[in-house]
């Protein structure tokens, strides 16, 4: 029985890289927090917004939600639909384009 | 499936024909309810995307100057104007409550009853705490006259996406808690440990639970950090 308890302790991650993460992510809310302080804009901004904030899903997801210690099979099962909402963003970025056009072409110029 | 078991099946992407290809499981050593947990939140996945989707579309496509969110979303300090400071210390609350539940799903495993319920409390005034707030903005906003169909401060559909958004991001959290106030008392019971029948499930379960609620919970994290980087950042 207590070897039994051992080996299932084994399995359990250290302590040390649930708190290394958590500082991380702390880390980088504070530093996306400072792009709106520091009030860049533009390109940079953006990139940068875009950048900690994958940053940070990809900590959550790999070392709170353990899919960096699952099978390949589970994580691939959820990450490749991702791809469909990265179409799906890219479909409604060029129509969003096509009205935001259309009603200055329009409404704005026309009127 | 046992860990020795596991440790006997081909390991990366060679794992992937051989599990698919396998008999009667393809998710080899993945607790069947945690397994469901990961398609509810797959298919959770994709609401919340809609939703941030239909923001961007509407975001893009109007003609009326959007609301400039570090303003909106300010808060006075002394008279002085802080932006987006609200939201910042909702963040590191949910951070923070992530990173409790993150404690308590260890400790859960290692069954350390009584860590693992302490966390889980903690985890759970987290995610009170942040609905606190959440209420809070969204009476401010109401205040200053935000609606759904207008505001007072540029295009009216920035209403809308505000309340839709986080009202079910905060629907999320708000079922969070419950199911944490739930499992805290499970907890300390020591129903993980005697296998106590649940209440509505009649059937056994284990600290396997903490996790799959951890899963619910990181994900609800997860959303907050694409709102906060979209909807208060961008």
């Amino acid at each position: 029985m207590a070897e039994n308890i051992k080996k299932e302790q084994a399995t359990t991650h250290k302590l040390g890289i649930y708190l290394w993460i958590w500082g991380l992510l702390f880390v980088l809310s504070f530093f996306s927090y400072m792009v709106d302080w520091l009030q860049f804009q533009g390109l940079l901004r953006w990139t940068l917004i875009l950048i900690f904030m994958f940053l940070k899903a990809g900590l959550i997801m790999a070392f709170f939600m353990h899919l960096f210690w699952e099978r390949y099979t589970l994580v691939n099962v959820l990450l490749w639909p991702m791809t469909a909402i990265a179409t799906f963003v890219g479909l409604m970025v060029a129509e969003s384009k096509y009205t935001v056009f259309t009603r200055f072409f329009y409404f704005v110029l026309g009127s | 499936m046992d860990q020795a078991a596991l440790k006997k099946l081909p390991r990366g992407w060679k794992g992937i024909p051989s599990d698919l290809g396998s008999d009667q499981t393809a998710f080899k050593g993945v607790n069947w309810g945690k397994g469901m947990m990961w398609i509810f939140l797959l298919s959770d996945t994709f609401i919340f995307s809609c939703f941030l989707l239909s923001y961007m579309t509407g975001r893009g496509s109007t003609v009326q100057p959007w609301p400039n969110p570090s303003e909106v979303f300010a808060l006075d300090v002394f008279g002085v104007p802080v932006p987006l400071l609200l939201i910042a210390i909702m963040t590191f609350v949910l951070i923070t409550s992530s990173g409790t539940m993150a404690m308590a799903v260890k400790y859960g495993y290692e069954k350390n009853r009584k860590l693992c319920g302490i966390f889980l409390l903690l985890t759970a005034l987290g995610g009170l705490t942040f609905v606190g707030m959440q209420a809070f903005e969204w009476s401010k906003l109401i205040h200053e006259g935000v609606r759904p169909w207008e505001n007072p401060f540029g295009a009216p559909q920035f209403g809308s996406f505000f309340f839709m958004i986080t009202g079910f991001h905060g629907t999320h959290v708000s079922i969070g808690v419950i199911f944490l106030i739930i499992f805290t008392r499970k907890v300390f019971r020591g129903d993980f440990d005697s296998g106590r029948k649940g209440y509505f499930t009649s059937m056994k379960s284990d600290y396997v639970a903490i996790e799959i609620l951890g899963l619910y919970w990181h994900f609800v994290d997860l959303v907050w950090v694409f709102i906060f980087a979209f909807f208060y950042l961008w």
